[in-house]
């Protein structure tokens, strides 16, 4: 009797390890099908930025509308991981085992992947286009499996550093962020770009937390230290209740926004437009409420877009814009595998884009990946806000993103 | 808002490990002690038929219990609330993820200093907490859940701050045949049996009496020789202890701890969980546990839209169905199972509800969450 | 010292945010004896209600008063439809319910009205006050200004009414209450109704100040409940002064406490709350608990 017990479990032990070690050819592809998976904040604290992936979910349909690629649909499965590391975990794995998907596609937040860093990489699945600009996600030898895909916070706070040292000649800086990873990097790009002046310049560092009211406290702090140029590191809501502090105090320096936050419909407009001028800012995306763009026809085809595939949607959301592109570039790298649809060969073809020009990026920039550089978008130029627009000054920038220097 | 007939029956369920029926009772006990062995049977079984994500969810479940036992013991047997052991889990957590990967020692030990720590930590808490009651004492727990995550962020020395550690998953010991997911699942199963035992064991004892006694009512406890405000901390110590093994071993199957964890909302979860398995059971905690675990799960299959609200919706239909939570209405059909003589039973309950005081609302842990003052 | 001021002034105008709120959990907990989680939720719903009834076009006042009509009658249908069946269960299971509430409005609005920020219009100007050194809005004066209005009205109506005082005798003894001839359960509806009228009002002041979208209450709950702790859960004035305090208190700290800084503010003001209620077990202003033997 034992040894039947033994035997029969050492036998569902045995086709345990079968199952486990067979099932890894052309997973989450078919003749017909192609899955991908992913995880964003739908609700929790961070979800205001759910809706990128709902942007991109919204894309995909309108690729499989139109003929899907090279025959297959894309099937999109996107969970709630609420911006919890574990519940990212967990929804991945039961991505990668249960759903079985090709691939998982913009996982959001800089703690959530990583908390999956580690387990894409042994299992060699693609972490492709992870959307948060931390600097780690380029890392081709140590990780070759994950790949970001925004400039990263780093080479925006970088390059604020450098306009600063250039045009600012007697700067006194004052900087307010959000007290995590985001924030922190953000200040890293900036101490960097500022090298050893960064001392003398930086008058005061303020932080918030999410779970805060208001910033107000930290807007008069930075106030009274007599700074005259206020780098904002801060999501929309208290982006906006900055600008708006800061003005109605009486406050005038010259305003860095980080582009998270650069929004003109979901940030400057409810800060106020008159309290928002001279706001400088990086962008590489065309802002849709920037009257510049009504009458470009990306643009409009972009809006098109969102009426039909998304019109729950704010199509004048930044954000929206970016999970948009961010498909795109899924969808060309998708393309360019052709037939080969294996893991590997998804990899290659991510770090082979070259020169790619996407309709909402603006103009003159392009995405570069090689097997050396993963960093997609590396480019962005300044813009500064006058009442109604971004006007857009200066060189592109190419950012060094840490990874690489 | 007192509610004597629902406080009558949490103390029904718990005074019922103590009452004497005999006849009744040797079959309830059979009943149980079947019902067990068959669930250990399939536990250990389980995994063999279960994908690697499967037993990945379930391990979670087991993680999920023993932190909801710890607070189970504190709310449903003490008397006493908290909003606040997401830090204790967190506390465990981050041991685990200092020495495993600082220091490297042999995880095994680590979720012993673990429980340590956060028995200490509980205890300390305690002392100052004796002196909060109902919704102070929540909101003084609270307070810590709030504050975890900025503190764990400040000392970014020891911590590795908002980035978080990335810990090395336990590899299988001893060659055994089997893969690191279920070795993970028959680690915490193990862990959580002897720690359900160990609750089980404290609580039908001497001990386990004072507890219940200073909840049912602390002066006449306390006029019969408890020393309350020991007993008190040393339940708050016990309860974090649990919930601070709960997070080790939390730590070592995600393999990564970040401050963005452990916010307010763990605490909330854990509450969650709790009620809905039943505050005054120990098996209630495996039920609020794979509540917490699966509803929201099956919550986004249902609706990608607006999942939390199906799952608000789904909480609220548990209360409607299970006031006093999983445990309370297994309780209840174990009961009429296996007594059916209606005399013998209103015997029973008056045997069951002696001990309870005079007014039974008002030291119950209903009271407790409400913080009501007459 | 006008650095101190224009913080002192500045914590005011946040904690008027706070009391707002705080005040709307205490009244619900005077009414009913739950502790509400789902308020701010409830709160931040109504405010959308009334951002739809603007951007349709409607006169902010007229949205003001018809919101105020509606979260009123949404307060009593929650108690008598959700809240009704769990009326006799223990009080953590009607908290549980209040839970399951919370998440399903907060869903819902991210789903209806998705999680932009929006611009809510305010009733006040938001033009700069100097006074001094220190710079006011005419906006937070407004926060601040209803909170002890309301204040005021709830006071009056709880003291002085015969309807506020049967309310108040619910809560005190639900058995007695019903022996006298008061209608227990209506009034427990119509407790919801005021809280989730008060609670409204406390949104619509609030969201120009913080902007609207469905997480706005999480944050601003956390911080009203310890308010409300602070000055005492069974009153009303300590909500307000509670909120007042907690405000003024974490700007200071974030400010003076150089070695904390900003970091760790809320956290220290925690503390010295904790600290606080260690000195004086049920709030400021609270009444002891008197425990029958």
């Amino acid at each position: 009797m034992l040894r039947k017990i033994v035997n029969l479990v050492l036998a569902l032990v045995l086709t345990q390890f079968l199952a486990v070690s067979l099932g890894h050819a052309e997973e989450g592809v078919t003749a017909t099908e192609i899955k991908i998976g992913n995880t964003a904040p739908y609700s929790g604290p961070a979800s205001a930025y759910g809706t990128i992936l709902r942007a991109a979910g919204a894309y995909f349909r309108k690729v499989n509308d139109e003929g899907g690629i090279n025959g297959r649909k894309i099937v999109f499965i996107s969970y709630d991981d609420g911006y919890s590391p574990p519940k990212t975990y967990e929804m991945t794995r039961k991505l990668v085992e249960q759903d079985h998907v090709l691939l998982d596609f913009g996982p959001l937040g800089t703690p959530c992947n990583s908390a999956i860093w580690k387990y894409m990489n042994d299992h060699k699945v693609p972490q492709l286009f992870v959307y948060t600009g931390a600097s780690k996600w380029g890392d081709p030898k140590g990780h070759p499996w994950t790949m970001g895909w925004q400039p990263t916070y780093h080479a925006e706070g970088f390059i604020w550093a450098r306009y600063i040292l250039d045009n600012i000649p007697n700067a006194k800086i004052g900087i307010l962020y959000q007290n995590d990873d985001y924030g922190k990097d953000y200040l890293s790009g900036v101490l960097d770009g500022l090298g050893n002046k960064a001392r003398d310049l930086i008058v005061k560092q303020q932080t918030y937390e999410v779970t805060d009211a208001t910033v107000d406290s930290q807007i008069v702090n930075l106030k009274n230290s007599g700074a005259n140029v206020f780098i904002n590191i801060t999501t929309p809501k208290f982006a906006a209740m900055a600008i708006r502090k800061a003005y109605e105090i009486g406050w005038r320096p010259t305003q860095f926004l980080n582009f998270v936050s650069a929004s003109i419909s979901s940030v400057l407009k409810p800060a106020g437009l008159e309290a928002s001028k001279g706001i400088i800012s990086a962008v590489f995306l065309k802002d849709p409420s920037d009257p510049r763009w009504a009458n470009d026809p990306a643009t409009k085809e972009y809006i098109a877009f969102m009426r039909k595939y998304y019109p729950e949607g704010d199509p004048y959301d930044i954000f929206n814009v970016s999970g948009y592109s961010c498909a795109q570039t899924m969808v060309q790298v998708l393309k360019q595998c052709g037939n080969d649809l294996s893991r590997a060969n998804v990899m290659r073809q991510a770090a082979n884009l070259r020169n790619l020009q996407l309709p909402m990026l603006l103009p003159g920039i392009v995405i570069n990946t090689s097997p050396t550089d993963y960093y997609p978008i590396e480019q962005m130029q300044l813009g500064r806000f006058d009442g109604q627009r971004y006007e857009l000054f200066g060189p592109i920038y190419t950012a060094v993103s840490r990874g690489k220097q | 808002m007192q509610l004597p007939a629902s406080a009558k029956e949490i103390d029904t369920r718990t005074t019922g490990l103590r009452a004497t029926r005999p006849a009744a009772a040797s079959h309830a006990r059979l009943w149980k002690l079947v019902g067990l062995i068959l669930t250990l049977i399939v536990a250990y079984l389980l995994p063999l038929g279960l994908s690697n994500y499967q037993a990945f969810e379930f391990t979670q479940v087991f993680i999920y219990a023993i932190a909801l036992l710890g607070l189970n013991i504190l709310i449903g047997f003490n008397g006493q609330f908290s909003l606040g052991h997401g830090a204790f889990y967190a506390l465990g957590a981050y041991t685990t993820a200092i020495m495993t990967t600082r220091w490297d020692i042999p995880y095994g030990w680590t979720i012993i200093v673990a429980g340590v720590l956060c028995l200490i930590a509980g205890f300390l808490f305690g002392l100052p907490a004796l002196r909060f009651e109902g919704l102070y004492l929540a909101l003084a727990t609270f307070a810590l859940a709030l504050s975890t995550p900025q503190i764990l962020k400040y000392f970014d020395n020891w911590t590795g701050g908002s980035q978080g550690i990335v810990l090395d998953k336990p590899s299988v010991p001893l060659g055994l045949p089997i893969n690191a997911d279920q070795y993970l699942y028959y680690l915490t199963l193990t862990v959580l049996l002897l720690l359900f035992l160990l609750a089980w064991n404290l609580l039908r004892g001497r001990v386990g009496r004072a507890m219940m006694a200073i909840r049912d009512n602390p002066i006449a406890a306390e006029a019969m020789g408890v020393n309350n405000a020991l007993y008190k901390s040393l339940t708050f110590g016990v309860s974090a202890m649990y919930t601070g093994i709960a997070g080790s071993l939390g730590a070592l199957a995600v393999a990564f701890v970040a401050p963005d964890t452990f916010n307010a909302f763990l605490s909330i979860n854990f509450l969650v969980g709790s009620v809905v398995g039943g505050i005054a059971s120990i098996i209630g905690a495996l039920f609020g546990a794979a509540f917490i675990e699966f509803v929201p799960i099956y919550a986004q299959e249902i609706s990608r839209a607006a999942p939390w609200a199906i799952f608000g919706v789904v909480l609220i239909l548990f209360m409607y169905v299970m006031p006093t939570g999983v445990a309370g209405l297994l309780h209840r059909v174990l009961e009429r199972l296996t007594r059916r003589p209606s005399k013998e039973s209103s015997a029973d309950n008056v045997v069951a509800t002696s001990p309870a005081p005079a007014d039974p609302g008002a030291s119950s842990p209903a009271r407790a969450a409400s913080g009501k003052h007459e | 010292m006008s650095a101190l001021l224009q913080q002192v002034i500045s914590g005011l105008s946040t904690g008027g945010i706070y009391a707002n709120i705080a005040l709307a959990l205490v009244l619900i907990y005077q009414a009913t004896g739950v502790v509400n989680f789902a308020q701010g939720e409830m709160a931040m719903f109504s405010t959308y209600l009334a951002w739809t009834m603007i951007n349709a076009g409607w006169p902010y006042w007229l949205a003001f008063f018809t919101t105020m009509v509606i979260a009123f009658v949404g307060g009593v249908v929650i108690e008598r439809v959700i809240i009704r069946p769990v009326e006799n269960a223990p009080v953590l299971t009607i908290v549980m319910v209040t839970i399951g509430l919370l998440t399903i409005f907060n869903s819902v609005a991210g789903w209806i009205y998705t999680y932009t920020v929006k611009p809510f219009p305010s009733p006040f100007s938001s033009a700069p006050i100097k006074l001094g050194p220190v710079t006011v809005s005419m906006q937070e004066v407004g926060v601040a200004g209803v909170s002890v209005a309301t204040l005021i009205l709830m006071y009056f109506f709880f003291q002085h009414t015969k309807v506020g005082l049967a309310m108040r005798a619910v809560v005190e003894n639900p058995t007695s209450s019903r022996l006298v001839g008061v209608k227990v359960s209506q009034m427990l509806a119509l407790g919801w109704g005021l809280a989730a009228l008060v609670g409204a009002v406390a949104g619509m002041m609030v969201a120009p100040l913080v902007f609207l979208e469905p997480n706005m209450m999480s944050g601003i709950l956390i911080y009203a409940f310890a308010s409300a702790t602070l000055g005492g859960f069974n009153s009303p004035g300590g909500a307000v002064v509670g909120g007042l305090l907690m405000g003024v208190l974490e700007n200071l700290v974030g400010t003076y406490i150089t070695f904390i800084g900003t970091e760790l503010k809320l956290t220290v003001a925690l503390a010295v709350i904790l600290l606080t209620l260690l000195v004086k077990p049920s709030g400021l202003f609270g009444r002891a608990a008197v425990t029958r033997v």
